[in-house]
């Protein structure tokens, strides 16, 4: 009810906003590029763009910071009201929706003729997370990708001088680690809210948890059930706790005082680690390569991050391609990266020294050249929720695994409904 | 005469009405014309991809086992919060309200003080008293030999949590309504009764409760209703883990609509919690009435 009446409201600020898009200057015409970031990269962003001013004086930059909590609704209604930006950062899982409804336009043409954005510089799966029926519409900003963080002074403790490399490798030490572990410890933290943890594993086997074009649940197959095994014998077999990120009041101090010797999280740990954990344990932790199935060679991962859009509203289309561009340089990227901590999506931009130097983002670009694009629809995130809400269920001893795939792919085959109806009509790009 | 007379009261009732029917009237048909669509992410993009499903919406909700179990989350915190509430205010408005209390004002402020302080801040609070490892509630049980508890963690625990914070913040409102009542007790009836010999305990079930019948009544409708429509508690807290233990009706309804989109569905969501709770406050008005409460 609340949003309701909050939404006119919005669309009225929105459309005050768009309405300084082409203020005609004085001196010349200026294109004015609305530009919404979110987080800290809204933040960032503004610094970044001056340079792009300076190189481009007819084009003046606005940039919109929105909170990632309030980013998904925001683009929504402004795409019901009319009232989206030029360009935008948009999280990876949600251009196929924004795609679906044709908010935002491909970007090939603009790929094909340009010089500094370059596919095959790029790593696979991150680029092929902004691909949706055969189109690119979006280009990498920054990646993301969920590996392991772990505390090498306790694997040591328990007679382990590497990080795990295989699943098996890791149950064993995950093992030791619990018979070493003081009262109230526990080998790993894995929150039963989070479905990042069980994708991750799901993308380092063959196949994919959908099938027949994205179109039925396909959870019942061998490699996903092995995967759900393997991560529901964390808190069967006693290494991680049946908790949800709620309850736990800080990663980063718990993870300091040894409650917890692995972690499965994404590259912004890496500087919550540097900040929050005192300097006494700031030797003692690492970041390793999710294990394999099988070992190394089978590592895989989410290929994640957040890219850049054009929205099919905008007006000036060709500046805001400009503008990408001149973000996708790699020395842009690297000064990027020096302001966020962000990882960036180009092997160029790795090439650099800062970042080429970082021993805690050397496992990332190890992942990264392996990490897997997840499906590609609309419907992405309710389906992993719901499948995290039942591979929770069954944590707690209420499914077993067995019962559990079923129950997915039966969840996911009543969302999917509405995707087959659009496929079957010809009403999806 | 009569007619202009009617004309002028309508006009005096116009805008109040015309307020109520842009805001409230003209919203809920809105919804419940949704309800039987199948709107979602695909009709914002076309309307041409929206589809009129008839009931279809409501078979869903009704075959949802998610529904369900939030349905008996919601009766249950319902069923135990309500009670619970009406039983402090009333405690605490009797001890609040007896002779022998000193500092009356500072004791009804501090027991009222819980209302009017901002619901997510407090749940925050409430969140970090009852963590498992840090938690003041667990340092204190332990300083009393009793194994720390996880409250928030436990899916058996984790709505007593949430139903005890909701007492904690809402008795002080239902407390005020109950002294009123028992201040427009006389006290000649107290007289009375202690002529004939009642003592504390007679008077407080023969004169007080009695009395107070009509009082207690609309308190337990108006935190009936109320707790029906729970949500911030476990958005706040727990955000309706773990095992979906606290996942309320409400909360089920905000993910459908406000975090897939699917707004035929959570309309649909929303009309039979609607019906439940009408269900419900009808069962204690008839129950009001048989006896003469209501």
């Amino acid at each position: 009810m609340r949003s309701r009446r909050l939404l006119p409201v919005l669309l009225v600020l929105l459309t005050a906003l768009a309405g300084g898009c082409t203020r005609a200057a004085p001196g010349g015409r200026i294109v004015v590029l609305h530009f919404w970031a979110m987080g800290q990269e809204g933040r960032m962003a503004a610094r970044l763009v001056r340079g792009f001013e300076r190189e481009h004086p007819h084009i003046r930059v606005e940039v919109q910071q929105l909170p990632w909590t309030a980013a998904h609704a925001k683009l929504l209604t402004a795409y019901a009201g009319g009232t989206t930006p030029d360009i935008a950062q948009m999280g990876n899982t949600w251009i196929p929706e924004m795609a679906a409804l044709r908010a935002i336009v491909p970007l090939d043409g603009y790929i094909a003729a340009s010089h500094i954005v370059t596919p095959s510089d790029y790593f696979p799966g991150i680029w092929k997370s902004n691909v949706v029926g055969g189109k690119a519409y979006g280009v990498p900003w920054y990646v993301d990708t969920r590996l392991i963080f772990y505390r090498k002074d306790i694997l040591a403790a328990a007679g382990f001088d590497h990080p795990p490399r295989s699943w098996a490798g890791w149950a064993r030490m995950l093992a030791a680690l619990k018979a070493h572990a003081r009262p109230g410890d526990w080998a790993a933290l894995l929150p039963l809210n989070e479905f990042e943890q069980l994708v991750s594993l799901s993308l380092e086997q063959p196949g994919s948890f959908l099938r027949d074009g994205d179109r039925y649940g396909n959870f019942q197959t061998p490699q996903f059930q092995a995967a759900l095994r393997f991560y529901l014998s964390f808190f069967r077999d006693g290494y991680a706790p049946r908790i949800d990120n709620t309850q736990v009041a800080s990663v980063p101090i718990e993870f300091a005082r040894g409650h917890y010797a692995f972690y499965v999280s994404g590259p912004w740990m890496i500087q919550e680690f540097a900040t929050l954990m005192p300097a006494a344990v700031q030797n003692d932790w690492a970041t390793a390569p999710l294990p394999g199935p099988t070992g190394a060679a089978s590592n895989s991962g989410i290929a994640g991050g957040a890219s850049l859009v054009i929205f099919r509203n905008s007006r000036h289309r060709a500046a805001a391609w400009q503008l990408i561009e001149y973000l996708s340089r790699p020395s842009v990227q690297d000064a990027f990266h020096r302001l966020t901590g962000d990882l960036p999506p180009r092997r160029a931009s790795w090439a650099r020294p800062d970042i080429a130097r970082d021993p805690y983002a050397a496992a990332f670009r190890a992942q990264l050249e392996r990490a897997r694009a997840v499906p590609r629809i609309a419907e992405y995130e309710q389906i992993v929720r719901e499948m995290q809400t039942i591979a929770a269920r069954a944590a707690w001893g209420e499914l077993d695994v067995t019962q559990a795939t079923a129950l997915m792919d039966r969840k996911t085959d009543a969302i999917l409904a509405k995707r087959r109806w659009m496929l079957a009509h010809g009403r999806l790009p | 005469m009569k007619s202009r007379q009617a004309l002028a009261g309508w006009m005096f009732a116009a805008p109040a009405l015309i307020v109520i029917a842009v805001f409230f009237l003209l919203p809920v048909l809105a919804a419940l014309g949704l309800s039987f669509t199948d709107f979602d992410i695909y009709a914002l993009a076309s309307l041409k991809n929206l589809r009129f499903v008839g009931l279809a919406n409501y078979l869903v909700v009704l075959r949802m086992g998610l529904f369900w179990k939030a349905l008996g989350n919601t009766l249950y915190f319902v069923a135990v919060g309500v009670p619970l509430s009406v039983a402090a205010a009333l405690g605490a408005a009797l001890l609040v309200h007896s002779r022998l209390a000193r500092w009356k004002g500072f004791f009804r402020v501090a027991l009222f003080t819980p209302v009017v302080t901002n619901l997510v801040a407090v749940a925050v609070i409430w969140k970090y008293l009852f963590q498992q490892r840090y938690g003041v509630v667990n340092y204190a049980l332990g300083a009393l030999g009793i194994h720390p508890l996880d409250w928030l963690g436990n899916p058996h625990l984790a709505m007593p949590t949430i139903i005890l914070f909701a007492v904690w913040k809402n008795f002080g409102y239902a407390m005020i309504i109950v002294l009123a009542g028992l201040q427009a007790i006389p006290g000649e009836l107290y007289e009375a009764a202690r002529l004939d010999g009642a003592g504390a305990w007679r008077q407080l079930r023969h004169i007080t409760l009695p009395m107070l019948g009509p009082t207690l009544m609309t308190v337990g409708l108006l935190t009936m209703v109320g707790y029906f429509q729970l949500f911030a508690e476990p958005y706040v807290i727990t955000e309706g883990g773990p095992l979906q233990s606290t996942l309320s009706v409400l909360y089920l309804m905000y993910n459908q609509g406000f975090d897939w989109w699917n707004l035929g569905l959570a309309s649909a969501i929303a009309f039979v919690l609607f019906v439940f709770s009408l269900a419900a406050t009808w069962v204690l008005v008839r129950l009001g009435r048989r006896k003469g409460w209501v």
